[in-house]
Formats: structure tokens, sequence, C-alpha cells
């Protein structure tokens, strides 16, 4: 096994994965056109792309959940067809999806044979997964406790996992699709050095991503993907990220976000001991105190579930909590009984949510209807029981056209919008209201980057109009070229609060792993300490 | 665009699945001897080919029209009321007390009347599942349908021990008072000199229906309480992040939903029977799942099924009396068209959508 595993670096120059001219087309869009590439083996290779551009599928070709119309796939030279992904498991293919696919309660050795045993009975294919791990670990630092139940692993972990999976099935070629979406800075330097043992060993490896960065840390060359078309390959080392985001994009794109430094005034926002205790008595948010002046962005960083969402949703009337928030010097209500969005609208509270998807648009309602939402008892829409849809629909089309919105149709539904412009309408929705504070979650998640460059000049543009704006977002770039202020989320506590000039994302990095004050001890060790606790925690509550 | 034409969706698939279903059922009719074109002839010939045979059909469409509109109510904020037979029957117990212990004047006030108490009963009869679904979570296909069978008893109990007339063998109440008997098609359409059966049972109610189905339109679709039930029924998160109550908003969606299935009783108990008996709904509130599912929750498909439904039912009647095709069979004919237009949807749809696919990119 650990002899296989060792040869399988192709002498050969033929390239590993090579695709002749592939297209896919789902009804009338066109998802991939006449797409060709070649990685040769024992190469990082980054597909980049905006959202809609084809990656994906483009991937999924080639693991054989799709076929394609037309085009051609070649693995070490031979012409080989993927109808499904056993097929492409035989061919040395194997994939870590952004959502791992993992029973969370088997151990990570039944995890990694399952689908792959030996035999009918468990203990011989069992006993020589251990082995297999134990060789794999100690070669490309991917180290896991193979007894561990995978709900009791940190995201970083089972992604390690989904790798170990692959490694396991005698892959060669690993496809890894928006790797870093879910982990910590640490986790991810982490990740990326595995990657590169990776490629020591010979094996071949395609990164797809929408972050520029990791394009130009990792990979030896890199394909772009516009509208369904491959535009660019080019050699890494030969490009920028500058000219990379110009050919996503299509234009020239600003990568910073150009800001004049803030005049903060009155605060705003203030929260003392806010806390809050979830339905199964686990408690999310453990006495956050903060506070977000006018003409300021707050923003708040850390990995996604470390109590960021419960802020925002106690803040737009979504949840109740206990402790104490004023908008404005007037307390509100966190009861939960008398206070819902309704009443957080009315106190000039924006909420641009951090899933749009299934929070703030109703996908299967028009524009226009959508316009209205969360508004739609406002005397503006309609007097009395009626709401007034030609009112609704100016108000669209003004909305429309002065956020970019694209198509600017009013008709069209929600879910017919790319994710940018479907987020061009929340924004506009909320910002058009002219809050005196707007919590805004994740607002370029899933957005592509034209739109994002504008939606980050709609923020600032508010904060300059001297609103609070309280931004969360796990994009640590984003965090640090937006905010004024930066506070660290972890395990539903503020871990500490940094300028952004002041710090630097090492220094964040460490909140966010929730270490304070402790940096000679090496990140990964710490991290894994930190999870083991929380979890330990989140047991006892559960227990109790 | 990536999806076929509008009309496409409204009319041609239901109206396949309907050619299929009766292409299915004819060879059922075949596979027993009989002739399946003769059937059909006698279905639309007894339905359909008289003024009499409407007055069934239409009686049967009101009622299908009420309990439809009462699933597609409910439906649009996602709640399956499958409850509808029971509030129904409760409609017809407002009903019956309505016109019994007033004396009214005349059957325009009655029916206003009839028409408050058939509401306020129905809607009272899906309060309770509507609160247990939104405060407690439990399952309201599962409560309404046991309350489905609670009203049948109460109704048994109600008959037997309270308003059955004294000396009466029959668990019923005793007939309505002629003031506040309903105005059938006949004496309606007479003054305008148009000739209808005096036999047929279809009678004012069916105005009542229709103007019902007015106003769910204006409800779902013009009012910020319909709003609110449509954004709840696509999305409850999103619905709280609007500062939508769910739990209101369940329970009002339901209670109009209830409202409706009881309103049917004004047809069938005040408008037909002119009195209260036992099992009076007659499997209506079941059919108007299958109403409401053909005419894609919209008043408008609501009605147009109803009437198809009327006339199976009319047209099934009209072969078991003059064939030798048995009621049952009749019942397999209903479950056919209600398991091609409902449950076998997207087997027409999908082929077609591709079809349509096709052809605008051969014209591109």
């Amino acid at each position: 096994m650990a002899q296989e595993l060792d040869t399988g670096r192709q002498a050969t120059a033929a390239p590993a994965i090579e695709l002749k001219g592939i297209s896919k087309a789902f009804g009338p869009v066109q998802a991939n056109k006449d797409i060709s590439i070649r990685v040769m083996p024992g190469t990082i290779h980054g597909i980049i792309g905006e959202n809609g551009a084809g990656k994906s599928t483009l991937m999924s070709i080639l693991y054989g959940f799709y076929k394609a119309d037309a085009g051609e796939v070649f693995i070490n030279g031979r012409k080989t067809e993927i109808p499904d992904s056993q097929a492409a498991i035989a061919a040395g293919i194997g994939m870590v999806f952004q959502h791992f696919k993992l029973v969370q309660n088997f151990t990570v050795l039944e995890n990694v044979i399952l689908g792959a045993e030996d035999g009918r009975l468990l203990r011989p294919s069992l006993a020589k997964a251990r082995g297999v791990l134990k060789q794999l670990a100690e070669e490309y630092e991917l180290n896991v406790d193979p007894d561990a139940l995978i709900q009791d692993l940190s995201v970083g972990h089972q992604q390690r996992v989904e790798i170990l999976k692959a490694l396991y099935r005698q892959a060669d070629i690993l496809i890894l699709d928006e790797p870093t979406g879910v982990l910590t800075p640490a986790e991810a330097d982490h990740l990326f050095r595995i990657l590169d043992n990776l490629r020591r060993e010979g094996k071949t490896i395609i990164l797809i991503t929408h972050k520029l960065r990791e394009i130009m840390d990792i990979t030896d060359t890199v394909s772009v993907m516009r509208r369904g078309e491959m535009t660019a390959t080019v050699k890494t080392e030969g490009t920028s990220p500058e000219e990379l985001a110009e050919l996503m994009v299509g234009r020239k794109v600003l990568l910073r976000v150009e800001k004049k430094a803030g005049n903060p005034g009155e605060k705003v926002l203030e929260v003392e001991g806010l806390t809050v205790t979830d339905e199964a008595g686990v408690v999310r948010l453990k006495g956050i105190d903060l506070h977000v002046r006018a003409g300021e962005i707050l923003g708040i960083a850390g990995v996604s579930g470390n109590g960021q969402s419960q802020l925002l949703q106690v803040l737009g009337g979504i949840c109740a909590a206990t402790g104490m928030v004023r908008v404005n010097g007037a307390s509100i209500d966190l009861s939960g009984k008398y206070s819902d969005g309704q009443s957080r609208r009315a106190r000039g509270i924006g909420h641009v949510p951090e899933d749009r998807q299934q929070e703030g648009l109703i996908m299967d309602f028009a524009a226009w209807e959508n316009i209205a939402f969360g508004y739609h008892n406002d005397p503006r829409f309609g007097a009395g029981i009626f709401m007034s849809h030609a009112e609704m629909m100016a108000d669209t089309e003004g909305k429309m056209s002065r956020f970019d919105v694209r198509p600017p149709n009013p008709r069209l539904a929600a879910k017919n919008f790319s994710g940018g412009n479907q987020q061009k309408i929340v924004v506009a929705r909320e910002i058009e209201r002219n809050p005196d504070l707007l919590l805004i979650g994740q607002p370029t998640r899933g957005v592509d980057i034209g739109a994002i460059e504008f939606i980050h000049e709609q923020i600032v543009r508010l904060r300059d109009e001297g609103k609070a704006i309280l931004l969360v977002s796990v994009e640590l770039d984003e965090i640090m070229s937006l905010s004024d202020r930066v506070a660290v989320m972890f395990d539903g506590q503020i871990m500490g609060e940094r300028l952004p000039h002041e710090t630097d994302e090492r220094e964040l990095g460490l909140l966010m792993a929730g270490i304070q004050g402790e940096p000679d001890k090496p990140v990964i060790e710490a991290v894994d300490e930190m999870m083991a606790r929380k979890q330990a925690e989140e047991e006892a509550a559960h227990n109790g | 665009m990536d999806r076929m034409p509008a009309w496409a969706d409204a009319i041609l698939v239901p109206l396949i699945s309907l050619i299929l279903a009766a292409a299915l059922s004819a060879l059922v009719i075949i596979g027993i001897g009989e002739d399946p074109i003769a059937a059909v002839k006698l279905m639309v010939a007894g339905s359909l080919g008289s003024t009499y045979g409407w007055g069934y059909t239409l009686y049967y469409a009101t009622n299908f029209i009420f309990t439809g509109l009462a699933v597609a109510v409910a439906f649009h904020a996602r709640m399956f009321n499958i409850g509808g037979e029971g509030q129904a029957t409760l409609g017809g117990l407002g009903v019956a007390l309505a016109c019994l212990y007033i004396p009214w004047p005349h059957w325009s006030l009655a029916i206003l009347a009839a028409c408050g108490m058939a509401a306020l009963f129905g809607a009272a009869w899906a309060f309770l599942p509507a609160y247990l679904q939104a405060k407690r979570g439990s399952h309201i296909v599962i409560t309404t349908i046991m309350f489905n069978f609670i009203a049948a008893a109460l109704l048994n109990y109600v008959l037997v021990n309270v308003l059955r007339p004294e000396g009466s063998m029959d668990p019923a109440t005793a007939r309505f008072p002629d003031a506040a008997k309903l105005p059938t098609l006949h004496e309606l359409l007479a003054p305008l000199g148009i000739e209808f059966s005096r036999a047929a049972p279809a009678n004012v109610s069916l105005v009542i229906a229709i103007l019902a189905c007015i106003f769910v339109y204006l409800l779902i679709w013009r009012t910020k309480l319909g709003y609110q039930i449509r954004a709840l029924g696509h999305s409850e998160p999103a619905a709280r992040y609007a500062g939508i109550s769910p739990v209101k908003i369940t329970i009002i969606a339901m209670l109009i939903s209830g409202g409706l299935a009881g309103l049917m009783a004004i047809n069938n108990v005040m408008g037909e029977a002119e009195r209260l008996v036992l099992n009076a709904v007659e499997g209506a509130g079941f059919i108007g799942i299958a109403v409401a599912l053909m005419g894609r929750n919209h008043p408008l498909g609501v009605f147009f099924a109803a009437i198809l439904f009327g006339f199976l039912y009319q047209g099934g009647a009209e072969l078991a009396l003059w064939t030798s095709i048995p009621r049952e069979l009749i019942v397999v004919i209903q479950a056919l068209v209600i398991l091609f237009t409902g449950a076998l949807d997207n087997m027409v749809r999908m082929p077609l959508e591709r079809l349509f696919l096709t052809f605008r990119r051969k014209g591109s």
C-alpha cells in the first residue's frame, strides 16, 4: 500500500489531466463553453472565477456528476470516460467538497473506509486503514485521531478526513472546492502546508477558489473562468492579483476599498451583557459588550458559528436574549414578546441578513415584491389593508437603476438573479430606508467581484453619511479593509478589539481561535486545544 | 427564460394530464366489457346536456369551490389543511342553528346570518389544529384529519341528542322554515327569461362561491395579509427576519381556510337538504384537496377544477344509474384524474418543458 502511494508520481510527461473542448449547457444557459486545460502532474492548478462562471460545473463533469455535451477527458494521457463518481475514483480522482460528506457519528476510521471496504467483515479493513492513515499522517502532516468521532472534530480536522478519504482511495488527483471558506487563517495555513507536501509527493491538485490571495500563495498555474469560458491560463509567477481580477470581471477592479478616515460621533448602538441560550440549551452569546458610533463601521471577525449570527439575530429582532441593548440611548426590548423585526425597523435598524436566500429574500417572489419585504406595512406601499403594486413597482425600478441591478426587470423572480444582484436588491432595500444603524452580515458571500466593489462602496457611503454600521463577515480581508474598528468573536465572546491599522491577520487569527496573549505557542496546537475545550463545554451544556 | 410559457403551464399541462387519465379510464371500462365512447357520451349528456344536468354539476362544483379555496388558502401559508371535511361539517351545524332558531323575514337576511355562522363554526373548528401547529408544532395534517373524526362524532351526538325533533327516528334536524329557503338557479334565472330546471339543486350559493373566489384572489395577491401569508409559506426564516409572526399568520390563515370550508354548508345544508343530516359533507372536503391541487391554488384554477369535478360527480352518478358500470368504477376514474393532475404532474411537465426548449433553441 505504502509503495503504491509512493509510486503515485508519473514519470511520463503526459499531463495528469487534460480537458479538450468541454461544453455543457443547462437549457439555454451555456455553463461551460469549449473549455480546454492541461494540468501537469505534481503541480497545483488554481481555477478562479466569479460565481456562476462555470467552475463547479467543470469539476462536476470531471468527477462524473454531469455528462458533458461535448469534449474529451484525458487522465495521464489516456482518454477516459467518467460517467459517474465511481469511475472518477477508479481513474484516481478525489474530490473534497465545500460541504463535507462525512457521517457525523462514525469515527474517522469508519468514514475513511466507508464505501471502500474489502470484503464483508469490517475488522480487516479497519486494521488496514489504521496503518495507511498512520503512514499518510507522517508523510503529509495529515494528523487526525483515527478513533475520534467526526462530530467531535473541528472543521479543519474534518477537512483533513476528506483528504484522507481521497488518498485512501489512491487518488493522484485532488480537487478542492473552496476549501478555506470555513477555516481560520491558521487552519488554512496548515491546509496549504498539506497541499504543498502532496505536491512534493507528485500529487496533482486542482484548487477552486475565489480568493486571489490563495491563488497567488500556492498555485503553480491558474486558469480564469468567466461566463462559462476559460479566458486565460497563466503561470502564477507571471501574474498579479490585479491582472487576475481584471481577467475574472472583464474590467479593471479596485481590490482595496477606498475610504477616508472616519469621523465617529455619538454612540448609536450600545450592547451590555448580551446573553443568548439556544433551544438546545447551548449558550451562544456569553455576555457581549460592544458599541457602535455614528459614522463608524464596527467589523465583527470570527470563524462562522461563534455567535456572530446570534448577535445579528438578536439585534434584528429575530431571537430573544437577556442583557441590555440601547439604540440612540433608548433601551430596546429583548424578551422577544413585544419586539420583532417590525419594531426594530421602526427604531431605525436596517438589517442585511447573513443568508439572503433563506432570510433576506423570498426567492419565489418577484423583485418588486421583495422590495417591500419587511416594510410591507409601510403606508407608502398602500394605505389600509391593500398593497399598492404600482408604488412597489415604481420603487423597485428606482432602486434597480440606482444600484445597477441586472437585469433591471422588476418582474423577474429573485431566484433568477445572480447572487450579486440578489444582494444588491437586499442592500438597496435596507440602505435606502436610511437607517440609523445598519446590521450587515456576510455582505459579499457568494457575490461576484464586480458587485463586491459596489456593495463595499455603498457601505462606506452610508458610514460617511454618519450612520452606524455593524459588519459581520468571515472574510478577514473584508473586515480589515472596511472596518474602522475590529472586534473578534470566539465561542460567544468578544476576544478583543483592535484598530485595523494596528493589527495584522496573524493577531486576529489567534484571537479568532480564542487565544489571547500566548503568542509563543504553536498556533495549530493552540487551536486544537481550544476546539477540544469548546467541545467539552458544549457537551456539558447538552448533558446538563 | 428557462421555462415554458405561462399558458402552457396553466392549461396545457392539466389538459394533457386529463387526457391521459381519460385514456386510462377508457381502458378500464373496456376491461369490464363496456363501451367507453358510449360511457363518455352518457356522462356528458347527463351532466352537461340539460339544465337539469348542469344544475347538479354546478351544485357539486359549488361545494368543491368552497373546499378547494379552503385548501388553497392554507397551502399559500404552506399548510396542508385536510380538515375541510370536519370544518364543513361544523359549518353545517352553524347554518342549522342560524336557520332553526331565528325567524328570518327573508332569505337574503337568512343567508347573511348563515354565511356568518358557517364561516364562524368552520373557522372555530380549524382554530385548535392551527394553534397546536403554531405553538406546539403538532403537524397540521395529523390534527386536522383527527378533527374530521371528532367533527363527525360531534355531529352525530348533536343530531341524535340535541337537535332531533321530538318523536323523529331520523338523526337529522327539523326542516328549516320556508323563509330560510334559498332561491334555486331556476328561480334566479326565470326573471331573465332563462329556462332552468326546477328540480336541480344548484342555488344562489354558487354566486357566493364566485364571490369567495374573488375574495381569495384579493386576499392572497392584493392585501398585506396575503403578502405575509405567502411570505411565510415560502420561507419561515425569512418571515421571522421581516418581522412577520409565524404563529399569528399561521393561525389567521387557518381560520380563513376553515371559514371557507365551513361556508360550503350554505350550499349543501341550506340550499339543498334544507335541514342538517348526518354525513352531509359527503367527502367534498377531500375532493377540495384535489381541486386545489389541480387548480394550482389559484381561485380561477380552483373554479374550473371544481366544475370539472362537478362534472365527474354528476356524470358518474348518471353512469351508475344507466349502465352496468358500478359506482366504484366512477371513484376509480375520479382517482385517476386526481393521480394524473396532482401526483403525476411532473410526468407531463418535464417532457413538455424539454419540448418547448428544443423548439425555442431551433427557433433562435
